[in-house]
């Protein structure tokens, strides 16, 4: 008896791991379709080289605001603010952001006029898994400033059909 | 026994351990004690909160902004818009919301908001009923659920509804699916704990329609509803169903005096 | 084809004042990467460029990419120089263009 119980529950227990993981897949699925085109550390590095060109990278100046635990990866609330007086002599031109796991590897380009004020922003990503994003400031005297965080992405338990 | 089962998913772990406390549990779970009830509201990120306290930042309400507009166009062969005959939604549809599922005598049952506004489509203004999910429908069912924010739900259990009240309780606690689990083992017994990371809420359906994370648009409580269900692993319900009206209308019942909070944001 | 915007500028602020704008418009933004239910990929439908401009000069400029999630939602910052009106200009796939304002007195 305890023998057919403990093969029950194996074959409950594969159903359900698989039953999880299809959910996972489904719902992933629904924001990333092709697994063969995804951004990868490389294809982000060579995104933020566009911009930056050969000046070194500097972290520092720049700070992301963004949750560490997302509830849903379709719209994650992110804030990126730069330490600028802003004055004519001494500000911040642009602000690029950058992804290391979606399809492909910007998320938004931000530019500031004289007038701004703050050098801050506030806007809502998606993000296709757990990743790494990668804010980039560039400012008037010609560096490159940049901070850098990790996001965890959960999907929500109960999965949609596509219907 | 119990202690030798390992999955390599943390996830499958977490659903398996559920199943298998629900497999111990009798068929008729316990209600939630009136007072320790609580919205989804409180079981959100704090961002996410956020996102639906700002009537400038919840996408809610741009849908609210199409339902105004509805509600001001003439439509149909009678040629007549709603505000034609009930004026300023501010006013004429305070609270209304609260009270929906309502009892129609025509229907001799209790419908939904959605089908009142269809009722109200056909046979006042002589138009085609609108869709399911369809913007419009969504637009106009979200301002007239704004027109009740604040106010606590209010659904009639008198002599007429209860047996549909009773029907959709019989749903919310019934084991489905091949998961073989009701509504009731997680949302009345297991709120507040985690499934795959996420809490899981109490399931009140006091924020509808919603601006779900998940769908990047408005949605019905129908919709949320049939989501449950694919999620179970049960064959959801048709659109339109007596028993998702029957169940919206238990659910209503079983959040009565929660504050409505449409259009609500949900992850 | 005009989208809902939800447009937040402060109807009064002080000369030199740093008022803060936030913006959202109703769009798909739909990502290209999506495979629809007769699995063909959905084209791709988004809004890629963002102006805002104070009495005509721009103050702000922003280039989305899909990976911004739908029904953009924007917020930043301006120095309150001079009344007068602030415009949003939105544009993207297929042709897609929006525009806004809102009139701000300045003391």
């Amino acid at each position: 008896m305890t023998d057919d119980r403990a093969k029950d529950r194996a074959t409950r227990r594969d159903f359900l791991a698989n039953t999880a993981r299809l959910a996972g897949g489904i719902a992933l699925a629904s924001v990333v379709a092709t697994q063969t085109s995804r951004a990868t550390p490389a294809t982000m590095a060579a995104a933020i080289k566009k911009v930056v060109g050969e000046a070194p990278l500097r972290k520092g100046k720049v700070a992301i605001d963004v949750p560490p635990l997302v509830e849903n990866g379709n719209t994650v609330p992110l804030t990126v603010s730069v330490d600028s007086p802003m004055t004519a002599a001494n500000h911040v031109k642009a602000i690029h952001v950058f992804n290391e796991k979606n399809p492909q590897p910007n998320v938004i380009g931000v530019h500031f006029g004289p007038r701004a004020g703050k050098a801050a922003f506030s806007t809502r990503i998606k993000l296709a898994d757990s990743q790494k994003i990668i804010a980039v400031a560039q400012l008037s005297d010609g560096s490159f400033w940049s901070d850098e965080a990790d996001v965890i992405v959960t999907i929500a338990a109960c999965v949609e059909d596509l219907q | 026994m119990l202690r030798t089962l390992f999955f390599t998913s943390w996830r499958g772990n977490a659903i398996f351990a559920i199943a298998m406390l629900a497999a111990t549990l009798p068929v008729f779970a316990t209600e939630i004690p009136l007072a320790d009830r609580r919205s989804d509201y409180e079981f959100m990120g704090a961002q996410t909160r956020a996102m639906q306290d700002d009537d400038s930042a919840n996408p809610g309400m741009l849908g609210v902004l199409d339902g105004e507009a509805l509600w001001n166009r003439r439509d149909g062969a009678a040629g007549k818009s709603c505000a034609d005959c009930h004026n300023d939604a501010r006013s004429s549809m305070k609270g209304v919301a609260a009270r929906y599922p309502a009892y129609s005598p025509a229907q001799g049952r209790p419908i939904d908001l959605e089908a009142r506004i269809n009722q109200c489509r056909t046979d006042e203004q002589k138009a085609t009923p609108m869709k399911f999910e369809s913007k419009e429908l969504l637009g106009l069912t979200a301002y007239l659920a704004l027109q009740s924010r604040g106010m606590p739900i209010d659904v009639a259990a008198d002599a007429r509804t209860q047996p549909f009240i009773a029907a959709g309780r019989e749903i919310f606690n019934r084991r489905q699916g091949q998961i073989n689990m009701s509504c009731a083992q997680c949302h009345d017994d297991n709120w507040g704990q985690k499934l795959a990371g996420a809490p899981v809420p109490q399931g009140h359906p006091n924020g509808y329609p919603v601006y779900r994370l998940e769908w990047q648009s408005l949605g019905s409580l129908q919709r949320r509803l049939r989501n449950c269900m694919s999620g179970m692993r049960a064959e959801p319900y048709a659109y339109g169903a007596i028993e998702n009206v029957d169940l919206e209308l238990y659910l209503m019942w079983r959040a009565r005096g929660l504050k409505m909070e449409a259009p609500a944001v949900r992850p | 084809m005009t989208a809902r915007a939800l447009i937040n500028v402060p109807a009064k602020a002080r000369r030199g004042e740093i008022i803060e704008i936030k913006t959202l418009i109703a769009h798909p933004m739909e990502t290209g990467f999506r495979v629809g239910l007769n699995g063909a990929l959905i084209p791709r439908d988004i809004i890629t460029t963002f102006r805002c401009t104070y009495n005509g000069e721009e103050i702000f400029r922003a280039e989305f990419s899909p990976a911004i999630a739908a029904n953009p939602f924007l917020t930043f910052f301006t120095v309150a120089t001079a009344t007068g009106t602030i415009a949003f200009q939105w544009e993207g796939d297929d042709g897609f263009s929006a525009a806004e304002s809102a009139p701000i007195t300045v003391e």
